[in-house]
């Protein structure tokens, strides 16, 4: 594990080469690091981590910080195998536009920020996001939804989603419940 | 979700401009999902040759061999696989969002029947992420009593798993065998805790109850059956020339493809990449045991069947030093702020009586703050996500489920393949959809 100066020499490199605004915040807790970077910087800042030797991405997962804001999260669980290290980076964006780069798809050598290496693990978790948060991935091959019926309306591990409250279909009532067909 | 429009009892009645005005937005665009894509890449692929005709062949969501509610969309030219798509969801019960409206340890029994094959591994991921949320101390017998059940339980998996995988070769009588050892087992689950699945054994802080008197006697018994039982399925399958020949060869993938997959576990180990978080990173005591991680070589999936076959002598290796170093003490946490206190407690203590209903009632309050646990399931990295807000209910529960991760690897897998091979890979994938969808 990066011990609590480890992070901070982490967070330091990232400032150093990406810009003192693309990492916002540290924290070191219950034995492990996480970085809170700016969303805009994620790419880079999984490409700089890769090459530190964080090339195995564990997990991504999404993170309803209501009632705070900016409310949504975003965390990608980086593993180093060969020294047995995890990192977390984290990002926040707003409801109204929650929109976060891909890791997924490789950048090409003429696009901005290219070429890089895409994380191809990050594709079904992203669309799970989507699905149950609304985080919109820009640049994803295929966002749609993962979990929930494709007609879903509302992204149900939201926290002001209602748990229940759905009407059940049956054949009395399905006219009522789904619609006209 | 919505029923098929029927069609019309006689032609004359349908309608005779445009498209069907009464479809709803969601049939529309169900007719307007096309494979033209990727038909147009198997033509370029082909230098212009349409001659081949290809096929879309909707595979499950109710079929044997997909191991649960998987539907696959493959596209087929002949025999031969150039495009798998899975589509998931078919069992998805939001058990996350239901574990947010439970106290924590009301939450146990929920994420156990994620992956209802390994539900002491989720119980273990979710217990260990908030004992580490907690700080609580787990004492020493009850981390070996966890890796007791916990190795009991992966052997159990891979049980099932092998059952229903040389179904899928052909192999009908295998099936019947490995039930009848996963029954010795979930006998012994029986005994310890009462219920035979979705055990609830796993507490915060420990382990519910202590073992029964008699238990360690009936795991040794086991422990004597199941080696030679797996000699046994080692020699029936190694030596028949069907299984040999669709397993072995077929469907490599190489280890930095699967890292970038994130595919973990006995796939990952198939391919040679030693990589076990029992080893590498040890959680409950996993560092007392001796054992050895089984790898492959080439990442076939005759190395992916070898290294499961291989793990259950492993696991049986550590149930046996579980048992001969199973130190005494007390079987969960004494510290009464986390775990229910001893019934005796009850009637003589009013503190003890005072945390009894606290617990029952509200449960216990988490320190905020944000954990990943991960620990090594039968199919890979489980990782459990847990954040407090201060509360006693989790303000969101996430599971990392290795099966979730290890379906991508599926279409890098069998595309080029034959469809037979197709049905192996995703036998030797080993998916679990209840762990898919959660």
């Amino acid at each position: 594990m990066p011990d609590a100066t480890g992070l901070e020499l982490i967070a330091h490199e990232l400032r150093e080469s990406e810009g003192d605004e693309a990492v916002r915040e540290t924290s070191f807790f219950r034995g492990r690091g996480a970085i809170e970077i700016a969303p805009e910087r994620i790419r880079a800042v999984l490409a700089h981590l890769r090459e530190r030797g964080f090339a195995f991405l564990a997990s991504v997962h999404g993170v309803d910080y209501y009632p705070h804001e900016p409310r949504l999260g975003v965390h990608y669980e980086l593993l180093d195998m060969a020294r047995v290290d995890r990192i977390t980076v984290k990002l926040r964006v707003p409801t109204d536009a929650p929109e976060v780069a891909s890791v997924t798809a490789d950048i090409p050598a003429d696009a901005p920020g290219g070429p890089q290496r895409g994380w191809l693990t990050a594709d079904h978790q992203e669309r799970e996001i989507y699905d149950m948060f609304g985080v919109v991935f820009q640049g994803h091959p295929d966002l749609r939804r993962i979990l929930m019926p494709e007609d879903y309306e509302g992204h149900p591990q939201r926290r002001d989603f209602p748990v229940g409250g759905e009407p059940v279909a049956f054949t009395y009532n399905e006219r009522d419940a789904l619609g006209p067909m | 979700m919505s029923p098929p429009t029927l069609p019309p009892s006689t032609p004359t009645e349908q309608p005779t401009t445009g498209p069907t005005p009464s479809l709803s937005e969601y049939r529309q665009r169900e007719q307007s999902i096309t494979l033209a894509p990727v038909t147009q890449q198997i033509v370029e692929r082909n230098a212009g040759d349409t001659s081949e005709e290809l096929l879309t062949l909707n595979f499950g969501p109710h079929h044997p061999a997909t191991h649960g509610v998987l539907r696959l969309l493959v596209t087929l030219q002949g025999e031969i696989v150039r495009d798998i798509k899975p589509i998931i969801g078919y069992v998805h019960t939001g058990i996350e969002k239901t574990a947010e409206d439970k106290a924590y340890w009301k939450v146990i029994p929920v994420v156990e029947r994620m992956d209802y094959l390994s539900y002491y591994f989720n119980a273990m991921a979710f217990c260990g992420a908030v004992e580490k949320l907690v700080e609580v101390d787990v004492p020493k017998r009850a981390q070996y009593l966890r890796v007791i059940h916990l190795e009991l339980n992966r052997i159990a998996s891979h049980l099932i798993w092998l059952g229903t995988s040389a179904l899928d070769l052909g192999a009908v009588s295998i099936f019947l065998y490995c039930l009848r050892e996963r029954e010795l087992i979930l006998d012994l689950f029986e005994m310890s805790s009462g219920a035979r699945m979705h055990t609830r054994y796993f507490q915060v802080g420990g382990v519910i109850e202590d073992i029964p008197a008699g238990f360690e006697g009936k795991v040794r018994e086991f422990l004597k059956i199941m080696p030679k039982r797996a000699d046994e399925y080692g020699a029936i399958l190694n030596a028949n020339e069907i299984v040999l020949q669709r397993l072995r060869g077929t469907c490599p993938l190489d280890a930095d493809t699967l890292l970038s997959l994130g595919v973990s576990g006995p796939l990952l180990r198939a391919a040679g990449n030693p990589w076990d978080l029992r080893k590498a990173d040890p959680y409950s005591s996993y560092d007392d045991f001796q054992f050895k991680i089984p790898v492959g070589t080439v990442g076939d999936n005759y190395d992916r069947f070898a290294v499961r076959l291989a793990e259950i002598y492993e696991s049986v290796h550590i149930i046996e030093q579980a048992l001969d170093g199973l130190p005494e003490g007390p079987h969960i946490t004494t510290d009464r702020k986390v775990a229910l206190p001893p019934r005796h407690e009850l009637a003589t203590s009013m503190e003890a009586l005072i945390h009894h209903f606290k617990l029952v009632t509200e449960g216990f309050r988490v320190p905020p703050g944000e954990v990943y646990h991960p620990i090594e399931s039968p199919r890979g990295e489980l990782g459990c996500f847990v954040r407090s807000d201060g509360s006693s209910k989790p303000a969101r529960v996430h599971m990392r489920d290795p099966s979730f991760v290890n379906l991508q690897a599926l279409s890098h897998m069998a595309e080029g393949s034959y469809i037979a091979d197709m049905i192996a890979t995703t036998a030797m994938l080993d998916p679990i959809l209840g762990g898919i969808d959660r």
